[in-house]
This record gives structure tokens, C-alpha cells and sequence, in this order.
């Protein structure tokens, strides 16, 4: 197991600033939290971990290892995955092609057999629409595909980028009990959540991220209980 | 310091100034300097600069990018030529209703894509889609002979018949001169006044353009009919000039394709781009023939390979076009010029 | 009016004519659907193709059939090294400059053929090139059999691959939502490449098959790429299915209008048809 080091990441959209001087870890076994407004970073932190943008300074470590500036299929292979926001699944495709497409990487080509079968166990209902088309499900069928589709690829780490969006409360709740559950298996989480209350009770410890930038960190009962952040994003 | 570089500034435009005037001083007697075979060259070239200004004022002012032109080049030739072989009505009254027709015909294209919501690919699909169509049409059209084509009555080399267009090289480089300099007026007037800025609106972002009351429909149908009808007189001059029409030779795609190589080159949507890359296609392509006619007697397709590497260079490592860069280069215009 | 044996005849000849008209389009409607980058240089690399075949026919002898693996092979590199050298570069510009890009690239290898080759029509006479079978009263052409034959063989080789190998699959899922690709560790970029390649790759093998069928000039590039065009938007862009239908349908509709009106006028048909379908039915005759 091997946590993740984030230094120092700055990041921009041409001349538009997106991440400034961001530092985070997340250390084995660990569920990480990151609050922030809409456009504060987060999806793009997510991203620039994932391989798919391109930082202007700073690193990102996993263990002792410099994964900065690797392309995404290479970060996928060292166990970083995520679910993504929006979910991003293969509409035209089945359901069984969405989760075979998760584990064309080499490190879960050899286990994906058995990691299907652990999946349809966990998610009976993806195996009984295994030959529909994944653009026929519903909002939260798809994202139990994402999750699914992410598990295939034998992550140590999962970056979760708004689960809970568009979803019905039942279903938010079931997604929340996989993630702690995912965790209780060993894998580290990092969570990216506008659901503040839930996600901080989730985590071990989360960050603020405010215009591109860390303003606040520790603990997630301390943050839960700061008053700046339960003026500005609990509304109490 | 600022004023060092504002005195620099007027300084570099006093002489753009000067030098505008000698060139233009230079165009005017330049029958006169060179033979008649240089001459030919810089019509041609001035032929590339008007149409590629009546295509620019389509695709660089309003968004609609058309890879059909040469239907209005076709239709402006074969109507200004039948109406003077079979009726003698002079191609000066002709031209009029060849304008007519291309315009009629572009917004037909127009009215079908905004209706039928057809942009982008599709729309450059469907402009080639009537060009073809049309050049098919007339290679069956007997009444201006089909696929034998269509032959004007030549003409004694020194006559000076304008409203017959029938005379020398000499008169068709003053006429080409005149048409490009209209067509540069036009382009100046509309760049200055309202509806050019709405057309540049519509481009940049026909939503946007919509919600602040602009018509895009509108303008766009107001752009391409202009452009057509420009474009038709292009051809009036073509079939004039050459004295001989083929549906293959104007309405062909290679025609089309032809008529955005300036613009591109020298900048979509620029005041003075489109002469510019003809500038630049004319003297390569030249010049390429010329060397290539060291090598091998056979210059078939030299011209061409010349102006797709041309595009190619362009389009890979200057996007915006000659001019854009040029004025960033020299820093003439700080941000008005260029689009 | 012709006897109806003769149309019956003219009939079977178009659809089997279609069937390399089909297999081009897939290459356009493969590079289309995937990598949303409109081939406008489609035409001339067919005529490069035809022009491979028959140069290899007339300098070794090799049967067109033959020269399908070789010319197949080289068009695949080509295109896989054309999209991830020059094209990807040109992913994020504006459509019309990705055009103007391929409209270099037809011009270069139009113009280039003509440097080599001169402008006469070449083209290929196998010992087979006359042979016919008479199944009562309808008359087969051997090549047509034979190209056809091959055509649809390579086509059910492709949509073979598409549906059921892994990369194949992979390629889908990029054409279906590139992010989601990126984001389960695919290798996009590799497989854009894989998939110009693979278009260019059909051209390659229908330009082999065609050259069977018709004399090349190095000018037909424009009147190809246009077909290919008519052909895929009938059926809808980036649908293989509709590509194959389409290819059929104006290969049948090509060789009526020749049979009915005079063979020159054929394509005024398809021009027709093709700003009819742009206008009513932008998605296609198989489109929702």
C-alpha cells in the first residue's frame, strides 16, 4: 500500500489560475475529504492526479515515486482510478463491454474475471443487465456501473469526484455505504463531496479548497466544527 | 520611452503610407513596365485576391464556411456568356443578372440550412453537394452546349471594348484591379459600420449574437448572397478572359478549393489577408513552375504541390494566417487590424 | 425502356459494386465516428490505393487480391503515423482548419500522382478481367463476383473486430465518450491512432478491389471523396451499419440512373439525393 503526496501543484486554464500551491496527502487505508465551492478546484485536482491535465509546477508522489506529468493510462496502471463526475460511462456500450473497459489495464488484466464476479455479487443488479446498454440505466444504476467499472481496474486509491450528484437519497446513501465499505477493504479514499455534513463524517481527514487554493485542513471532526466552515458551507 | 514609441509607431506608418502609395502608383502603370506574360500572372493573382475577399466576407465575417463557391463562379460565367452568345446583351448589363442568380441561388442554401438547422461539416457538405449538382446540371445542358462547352467569339488582341468585354490582357488587369478594389471597399465600409460588427458577432457566437437581438439568420443570409453575387462577377470575368467555358473547369471542386486557398493563407476574417495569400500563392506557385521546369518539361501539378505545402506550413505553425502574424511581427496595429 | 433482364442485370452489378463502395465508406465513417475528424483527403488516398494495385499488377504481375495485404498494411501504418504525428496536433483547433489540413494532404497526393503518373487512366486486365457466369438469365462479371466477394468479406472482418476483441471494443468506447476512456486508463491518443489507421486500411483494400472494376485517373480523388460522403451521411455519420446499406443503395442507384438516364447523369442522382438527406434527414436514413 502506498499513499499519495500532493506538493506544491499549480495549475492553469491559459492565463485562468485553477490550482495555487496545493498541498495534500492521503495516506493508506486513509478516506480523504475535499470540500470547496463549485469552481473552487476540486474536479481539476482530480484531474491533474489522474494524469489528464497537465500541472505548472509542483509534484505528486505515490510512496516514493514521481508520477508528475504521467499520462492517465500509466497513473491508472499504478492503482490511481476514479470515479469520475458525470459518471462518464459508455452509453452505446453494455453494460458487460462498460466493466470489461475498466480492466484493460495490465495490472487487472490477470485478476478481471474474478474481480467481475466480485462486482455482480456486490451489484447483483449490474449482472442482470449485463447486455443492456449502459445509456438505458438510470441515474443511479449508473453510477453503481462507474464504481464497478472503477473496481475492475484493481485501484489501491479511488478519487471519487461528486458521487452523490443527481441522485435520489436513497441511492446517495447506498453509494456512501460502498465507500466505507471499499475503504474497510483496505483501499484509501479520496472524496470530493457537496454533500459537506456526510462526507466529513466519512472521512479521517479532510481540506477546504477555496479558489485554487488549501485554507483550511485537519481532522475531519475539527473541521466539522469550525465555524468558517459551518457559516459558509453547512449553512448554520 | 512611450513617446520614442509612439513617434516609431507614426514614423513606421508614414512610411506604410508612402509605400502604399508608390505600390499603388506602381499597379497602375504596370502594364506598361512589364510583358504581357508577368502581366497575366498578376491578374491571376488579382483574381485570387477578389474572390478570396468574396469568400472571406462569408467565412471570416459570419461563420458559414462553404466549399461550394465555385457554384456562383459557374453560374455568373455561363449567365453573363449565354446572355452574350445567344441574345448579344454585353456581359456589363449580364453581370447583373448573373448576380442575381448567385445570389438567388445562395440564399436557397442559406434559407435550406438555417431552416433545416444544417451547420458546420454538413453545411461545407452541402454547399459541395450543389455545386456538383449544378456542374452535372449544365454538362446536360444543351443550350449552352454541355460538356463541349461554350465559346466566345474571340476578339482583335488590342481592342478596348468594355462593355463588350472584349480586349487585351491589359484592360482585364485594370478590370481585376477595379474589383478588387471594390471588393476592399466593401470589406472596409462593412468592417466599420454596424452590420459588421453583427456579422463578426454572428461568428464569433451566432447564441450569444441571437440573444442580443441580432438576427444571425439575417446576417448570415445578407453575407452570403453579397458574397455570392461578388463572387459571380469573378466569374463574368473568368469566362470573359479565357473566352471559353467548361461546367468541369468552373463548376469543379478544385475550383472551389482554389478560391479559399488566398484567404486562408493570408488570414480568415482580415481586411487585407486575402491579398496577401494571394500574393504569396501567386509567387510561389511561379516560381515552383519555373524551377520545376528545369527538372522536367512536364509541369502538370507542380503549382498545386506548391500551394498545398503552402496551406500546410500555414495552417500547421500560422493558424491565424500571413497577415495576423505579420502585423504581430512588425507590431504595426497593436490588436485592431487583426481579427 | 430496357428489358428487364438487362435491369436485372444492371441491378445485381450496382449492389455488387456497392459492396466496395461500402467498404470505402466504413473507413470514412470509422474515422469519423471515432475520432469526430471529417477525412477530406478520403478520395485521393482511394486513388493512391488504386493506383498501389495497379502498379504493383503491371511492374510484378500481382493480382489485385493479392496486393490487398501489402497496400492494406503499408495504408494502416500510414494513416496510424498521419493521426498521431500531424492530426492529433490539430484535435483541439477549429473544424475548418482540421478540413484545411486534409484538403493538404489530398492535394499533395493528387498532385503528386500526377507528377509520377502523368493524367491518363490506368487500369488492370487480369486473364479473368472478361469472364462472366450466366445463372439463367441474368449475366455475372467474374471481377464484380470477386471484388464484391472480398469487400464483404473484409467488412464482416471489421464489424467482427469492432464487436468482439477487447481492442475493438476500446475503440468504441473512445468513439462513445472520450473522457470516460481516459479516465478507466485507456490509452486514447493510441487509439485514435488505431482507428484512422484502421479507416485508411479499409481505403486501402476497397482502392485494391476498385482497381479491379475501374480505370484510375489521379484526378477521381474529389468525385471519391464526395461518394464516400453520400454514402456515409445516408446512412448516417459515424453508423457502420448505415455506411453499408449505403454504399448498397447508391451503388444500386448509380448503375439504374446510368441504365435509365445517360450514364454521365448518374451522379446528379446521388448529388440529389445527398443535399435531400442533408436537408430533411441530417442523421441519416437509419438515424433516430
Amino acid at each position: 500500500m502506498n499513499g499519495l503526496t500532493v506538493n506544491n501543484l499549480s495549475l492553469f486554464y491559459g492565463d485562468a489560475q485553477a490550482l495555487d500551491d496545493v498541498s495534500i496527502h492521503v495516506n493508506p487505508g486513509e478516506i480523504v475529504s475535499i470540500i470547496g465551492a463549485n469552481g473552487a478546484g476540486k474536479t481539476s485536482l482530480i484531474r491533474t492526479i489522474a494524469g489528464m491535465l497537465q500541472p505548472a509546477s509542483g509534484s505528486i508522489r505515490l510512496a516514493e515515486k514521481d508520477i508528475t506529468g504521467l499520462p492517465s493510462f500509466t497513473i491508472c496502471n499504478l492503482g490511481i482510478a476514479q470515479v469520475a463526475e458525470g459518471r462518464q460511462i459508455f452509453p452505446s456500450l453494455t453494460v458487460l463491454e462498460n466493466l470489461r473497459m475498466g480492466a484493460l489495464i495490465p495490472r487487472a488484466r490477470r485478476t478481471s474475471r474474478e474481480t467481475l464476479e466480485r462486482i455482480f455479487e456486490l451489484y447483483p443488479l449490474l449482472l442482470k443487465r449485463s447486455y443492456q446498454k449502459a445509456g438505458s440505466l438510470s441515474g443511479g444504476e449508473q453510477q453503481m456501473l462507474a464504481i464497478g467499472r472503477c473496481l475492475m481496474g484493481y485501484p489501491e486509491l479511488i478519487m471519487f469526484d461528486e458521487p452523490s450528484l443527481g441522485l435520489a437519497p436513497a441511492i446517495i446513501d447506498e453509494v456512501f455505504d460502498t465507500i466505507c465499505n471499499l475503504n474497510k477493504q483496505g483501499l484509501s479514499i479520496l472524496l470530493v463531496e457537496q454533500n459537506v455534513v456526510t462526507s466529513l463524517k466519512l472521512a479521517d481527514r479532510a481540506y477546504v479548497l477555496e479558489n485554487g487554493r488549501i485554507v483550511l485542513s485537519g481532522n475531519s471532526d475539527q473541521i466539522l466544527h469550525d465555524d468558517r466552515v459551518k457559516k459558509a458551507y453547512i449553512g448554520l | 520611452m512611450d513617446s520614442n514609441l509612439t513617434s516609431r509607431r507614426i514614423g513606421l506608418l508614414c512610411l506604410l503610407l508612402v509605400s502604399f502609395l508608390t505600390f499603388g502608383f506602381f499597379l497602375l502603370i504596370l502594364p506598361y513596365l512589364v510583358s504581357s506574360y508577368i502581366l497575366s500572372i498578376v491578374t491571376i493573382i488579382l483574381y485570387f485576391a477578389y474572390v478570396g475577399q468574396a469568400w472571406n466576407l462569408a467565412m471570416g465575417f459570419s461563420g458559414q464556411l462553404s466549399l461550394g463557391h465555385a457554384l456562383y463562379i459557374g453560374l455568373g460565367a455561363y449567365t453573363a456568356a449565354a446572355l452574350y452568345v445567344h441574345f448579344g446583351i454585353p456581359p456589363l448589363i449580364g453581370l447583373f443578372l448573373s448576380m442575381a442568380i448567385s445570389a438567388a441561388a445562395a440564399a436557397l442554401i442559406v434559407f435550406l440550412a438555417a431552416h433545416h438547422n444544417v451547420h458546420d461539416v454538413y453545411f461545407a457538405l452541402l454547399t459541395i453537394a450543389f455545386a456538383e449538382f449544378t456542374r452535372l446540371f449544365f454538362s446536360h445542358f444543351e443550350w449552352v452546349s454541355g460538356t463541349s462547352g461554350l465559346f466566345l467569339p474571340l476578339s482583335s488582341s488590342d481592342s478596348f471594348d468594355l462593355i463588350n468585354l472584349r480586349g487585351s490582357t491589359t484592360m482585364f488587369y485594370y478590370i481585376i484591379l477595379t474589383l478588387v478594389i471594390i471588393a476592399l471597399s466593401i470589406i472596409y465600409f462593412l468592417m466599420t459600420r454596424r452590420a459588421g460588427y453583427y456579422l463578426l458577432a454572428v461568428r464569433e457566437d451566432p447564441l450569444v449574437a441571437q440573444s442580443l437581438g441580432i438576427s444571425a439568420f439575417r446576417y448570415k443570409m445578407l453575407s452570403m448572397t453579397l458574397s455570392a453575387a461578388m463572387t459571380s462577377v469573378g466569374g463574368v470575368f473568368l469566362a470573359f478572359y479565357y473566352n471559353t467555358l467548361f461546367p468541369e473547369n468552373l463548376f469543379g471542386i478544385h475550383r472551389s478549393v482554389e478560391i479559399i486557398l488566398a484567404p486562408i493563407i493570408g488570414g480568415i476574417g482580415t481586411f487585407i489577408g486575402p491579398v496577401i495569400g494571394a500574393l504569396a500563392l501567386g509567387f510561389l506557385g511561379e516560381l515552383m513552375t519555373v524551377i520545376a521546369e528545369f527538372i522536367s518539361p512536364n509541369t502538370a501539378g507542380i503549382k498545386e504541390i506548391a500551394y498545398a505545402i503552402i496551406l500546410f506550413t500555414v495552417i500547421k505553425f500560422l493558424p491565424g494566417g500571413l497577415w495576423p502574424w505579420i502585423s504581430r511581427k512588425t507590431n504595426i496595429f497593436t490588436s485592431k487590424c487583426s481579427k | 425502356m430496357p428489358d428487364l433482364a438487362l435491369t436485372i442485370d444492371i441491378a445485381i452489378s450496382g449492389i455488387l459494386t456497392g459492396f466496395v463502395y461500402a467498404l470505402m465508406a466504413l473507413g470514412l465513417s470509422v474515422i469519423f465516428g471515432v475520432i469526430r475528424v471529417v477525412n477530406f483527403a478520403h478520395g485521393e488516398m482511394m486513388v493512391l490505393a488504386m493506383f498501389a494495385s495497379v502498379f504493383l499488377f503491371t511492374y510484378t504481375g500481382l493480382d489485385p487480391l493479392f496486393s490487398i495485404p501489402f497496400v492494406t498494411c503499408i495504408f494502416f501504418a500510414a494513416g496510424y503515423a498521419l493521426q498521431r504525428y500531424l492530426i492529433d496536433s490539430f484535435m483541439e483547433r477549429e473544424e475548418h482548419e482540421q478540413f484545411i489540413l486534409l484538403l493538404a494532404v489530398g492535394m499533395l497526393i493528387t498532385n503528386g500522382l500526377l507528377i509520377v503518373f502523368g493524367p491518363e487512366a490506368r487500369g488492370i486486365n487480369t486473364d479473368y478481367s472478361f469472364d462472366s457466369y450466366v445463372i439463367g438469365p441474368v449475366i455475372l462479371e467474374k471481377t464484380k463476383l470477386i471484388s464484391s466477394g472480398a469487400a464483404s468479406l473484409l467488412s464482416l472482418l471489421l464489424f467482427t473486430f469492432f464487436r468482439f476483441t477487447s481492442t475493438g471494443t476500446a475503440i468504441r468506447a473512445c468513439a462513445d465518450n472520450p473522457l470516460g476512456a481516459a479516465v478507466v486508463g485507456l490509452n486514447v491518443k493510441r487509439l485514435y491512432g488505431l482507428a484512422f489507421g484502421i479507416g485508411t486500411a479499409c481505403v486501402g483494400a476497397a482502392g485494391c478491389l476498385m482497381s479491379l472494376l475501374f480505370d484510375v485517373t489521379p484526378n477521381l480523388g474529389p468525385q471519391l471523396t464526395l461518394l464516400s460522403f453520400t454514402i456515409v451521411i445516408i446512412g448516417g455519420m459515424g453508423n457502420m451499419t448505415g455506411a453499408l446499406l449505403g454504399g448498397l443503395l447508391i451503388g444500386l442507384s448509380e448503375s439504374l440512373a446510368g441504365l435509365f438516364t445517360s450514364p454521365s447523369m448518374k451522379s446528379m442522382f446521388s448529388f440529389a439525393l445527398l443535399i435531400f438527406i442533408l436537408v430533411f434527414r441530417p442523421k441519416g436514413l437509419l438515424g433516430k
